[in-house]
């Protein structure tokens, strides 16, 4: 198959707003004891990359809901890449 | 009663599990591997503590899709005992058996002590009996059991929550909760009662020759003679 007709998809996984992000907060008071005093608040989630021989958006999708992210805890997004 | 202790790449309570039920408390215990896809002739499921594919993705995510998981959601579903013990409860909840999530502490320390835990339902299979305020020591990351309001009120409403943590004297309070859980949930069951998921280890706490036998009580629902 030629590389051109691999589908190429990010899959991005983050807690839901609202839900506690200790490792978040600990990066966050660490890049303020570097001095970036302005930083609110910092949110950690995964980056998960897919390259599919014949799949789609909707596949990937329905990979997120069966085991990519947990849908108590997190949010996807899945973005197809050119 | 044949016991199915379940090992997984990861495990690490697999042998406490085996060795407690087996040496200390009598019962007819195996181990089971996770790509087994019949747990024929069993009788009752363990899900052992460990870090079951090494935490990826979260943990406990890709254990409960592994073969086995869909004998234990079959089990579950009979009425059968089912125990997920730290991972195993984990496992439990990526697998949709019980509700709910767990996730880091809140205090982002991994946590290995001895806590006191209050019984809460006191009717269910697994905690009719069991002492009222136990010492039972937690090995953890991602305890902190968390799920939505609703959820929650449904778990009270129901009598599901199992365990709570509490001080030494059985008093539920902020300060007894090691990881930052809702409502100091340390343990939970399925509607039928006959599923339990708890973050402390029962099975470390058999023999007061280790440092305890509080958990005893617990796993000695499993020791039934198979004749």
């Amino acid at each position: 198959m030629p590389e051109s007709d691999v589908g190429r998809y990010r899959v991005f996984v983050t807690l839901k707003p609202g839900l506690l992000d200790s490792a978040g907060r600990a990066v966050g008071e660490s890049l303020k004891t570097l001095g970036f005093g302005d930083v609110q608040q910092v949110r950690i989630g995964k980056l998960i990359e897919l390259e599919l021989a014949d799949g789609s958006k909707a596949e990937v999708e329905e990979m997120c809901k069966k085991l990519l992210a947990n849908p108590v805890i997190e949010e996807y997004t899945v973005e197809e890449q050119q | 009663m044949r016991v199915a202790v379940i090992q997984t790449p990861g495990s690490n309570c697999d042998q406490d599990a085996y060795f407690s039920l087996r040496d200390y408390l009598g019962a007819d215990a195996e181990y089971v591997w996770h790509r087994e896809t019949s747990l024929e002739g069993f009788d009752a499921v363990v899900l052992p503590g460990g870090f079951t594919y090494g935490d990826y993705l979260r943990g406990g995510a890709i254990a409960a899709q592994s073969p086995v998981l869909f004998e234990v959601k079959r089990f579950a579903h009979e009425g059968k005992p089912v125990i997920g013990i730290c991972n195993g409860f984990q496992i439990l909840t990526e697998s949709g058996i019980l509700p709910g999530a767990l996730v880091r502490n809140e205090n982002r320390r991994f946590l290995c002590k001895k806590v006191f835990i209050k019984r809460v339902n006191a009717t269910s299979f697994w905690t009719e009996g069991v002492p009222e305020v136990m010492a039972v020591p937690i090995a953890h990351n991602e305890g902190r059991y968390i799920a939505d309001e609703v959820t929650l009120n449904q778990l009270e409403a129901e009598d599901r929550i199992a365990f709570v943590y509490c001080d030494q004297d059985g008093n539920v309070t902020p300060a007894a909760n090691p990881n930052g859980a809702s409502r100091n949930i340390a343990g939970i069951l399925n509607a039928g009662g006959n599923v339990l998921g708890m973050m402390p280890h029962p099975e470390r706490v058999v023999s007061e020759l280790i440092g305890g036998s509080d958990g005893r009580r617990l796993l000695a629902r499993l020791a039934v003679p198979t004749w």
